[in-house]
């Protein structure tokens, strides 16, 4: 599965953001780490502001914070804001002109899309925060890697 | 995400033990009120083949508070066992059945008891811990996410058998 640039971005930027939701992140300094133009960025942050995932704090200093519910935002309610996603497209019954053949592809796309869909629906911000840090602490204790490299903070 | 669970905001000082006789009625109860199927008949042959017999790879574990704040006795179970060379799999862990008390959820009892079943495992020598939830449930899905379980090399299949 692939997902467009805007959702990976909007995923990034929360992860960034929830990590630490005191803290005030600009555009630029996330554009930075991912190495994204903050054009891009900014029209995905407005997005997850509309949304109310994120806030945006102005003057010297700003940027933006995390005012969403991380336990609560999955990675579909994320992905949803950016790109039509939805199984619906294909459905276990299949369209009623459709050939066998059309039928039984239906089928295995339809199977293909409900899995994807569960899974992203499963996955909040919290989530992809303590999988990250059960990842660093891995690395920490086999000495793999440095830890600090890691995004959580 | 829906909200499928109701809460109570006062957390309790919790233990997780082994099941005894005593829990059973508590621990059908719970089911029913969660499932809305009483199944007595099945928590009894649970309790006979997991509280019983081959102790040492079979965990029947529940947990109750340890202060008197609350009503209810018992605040969650959980069971798995150890099974080996299923499907050709390593011996690994399975976590078939588990629940925890409307009232009290949210409140980190189920991760206790994840976490006390998962250390079980793990004491018996394997290294991998399996379990299976209805892919549309996204209050399973999203718990076991959260404990880190990520999907396995398996995948479920299945055959209507009247097609
Ligand atoms: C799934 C269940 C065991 C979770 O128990 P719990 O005590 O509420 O869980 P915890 O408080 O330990 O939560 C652990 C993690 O699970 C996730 N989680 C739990 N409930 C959640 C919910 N309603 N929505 C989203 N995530 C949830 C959270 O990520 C949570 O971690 P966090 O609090 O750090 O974010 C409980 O809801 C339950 O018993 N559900 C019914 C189970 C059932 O149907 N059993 C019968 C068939 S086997």
């Amino acid at each position: 599965m692939k997902l467009q640039t805007s959702s990976r971005l909007a995923i990034f930027a929360l992860i960034e953001l929830a990590a630490d939701p005191d803290r005030q992140v600009s555009v630029s300094e996330i554009g930075q780490k991912y190495n994204v133009s903050s054009h891009h960025l900014a029209k995905v942050m407005h997005t997850l502001g509309r949304a109310g995932l994120v806030r945006s704090i102005r003057g010297v200093g700003g940027g933006y914070s995390f005012s969403g519910n991380a336990k609560r935002t999955t990675l579909f309610d994320v992905i949803m804001l950016f790109e039509d996603a939805d199984s619906s497209e294909y459905t276990p019954e299949g369209s009623q002109d459709a050939t066998l053949a059309e039928w039984a592809l239906g089928q295995v796309l339809f199977e293909i899309n409900d899995i994807a869909k569960a899974t992203l629906e499963s996955i909040t911000i919290s989530t992809m925060l303590k999988q990250m840090g059960r990842r660093q602490s891995t690395l920490a204790a086999s000495g793999m890697k440095d830890a600090s490299e890691s995004a959580v903070q | 995400m829906d909200k499928q669970t109701e809460t109570t905001s006062q957390s309790h000082q919790i233990n997780v033990r082994r099941v005894r006789q005593g829990d059973l009625d508590h621990v059908a109860d719970l089911d029913e009120r969660v499932t809305k199927i009483a199944k007595t008949e099945y928590w009894n042959d649970i309790f006979e083949r997991y509280a019983k017999r081959r102790v040492k790879e079979r965990f029947f574990l529940v947990a109750e508070a340890t202060d008197d704040s609350s009503e209810q006795p018992l605040l969650g179970y959980i069971v798995g066992e150890v099974r080996t060379w299923e499907f050709g799999s390593e011996p690994c862990g399975w976590v078939f059945a588990f629940s925890v008390e409307p009232g009290t959820r949210l409140q980190g009892i189920g991760e206790k008891l994840f976490g006390a079943i998962s250390q079980k495992f793990r004491q018996t020598g394997i290294n991998t811990m399996r379990t299976m939830v209805p892919r549309q449930n996204q209050l399973h899905m999203a718990f076991f996410r959260s404990e880190g379980m990520v999907a396995g090399p398996y995948i479920q299949l299945e055959k209507d058998l009247n097609e």
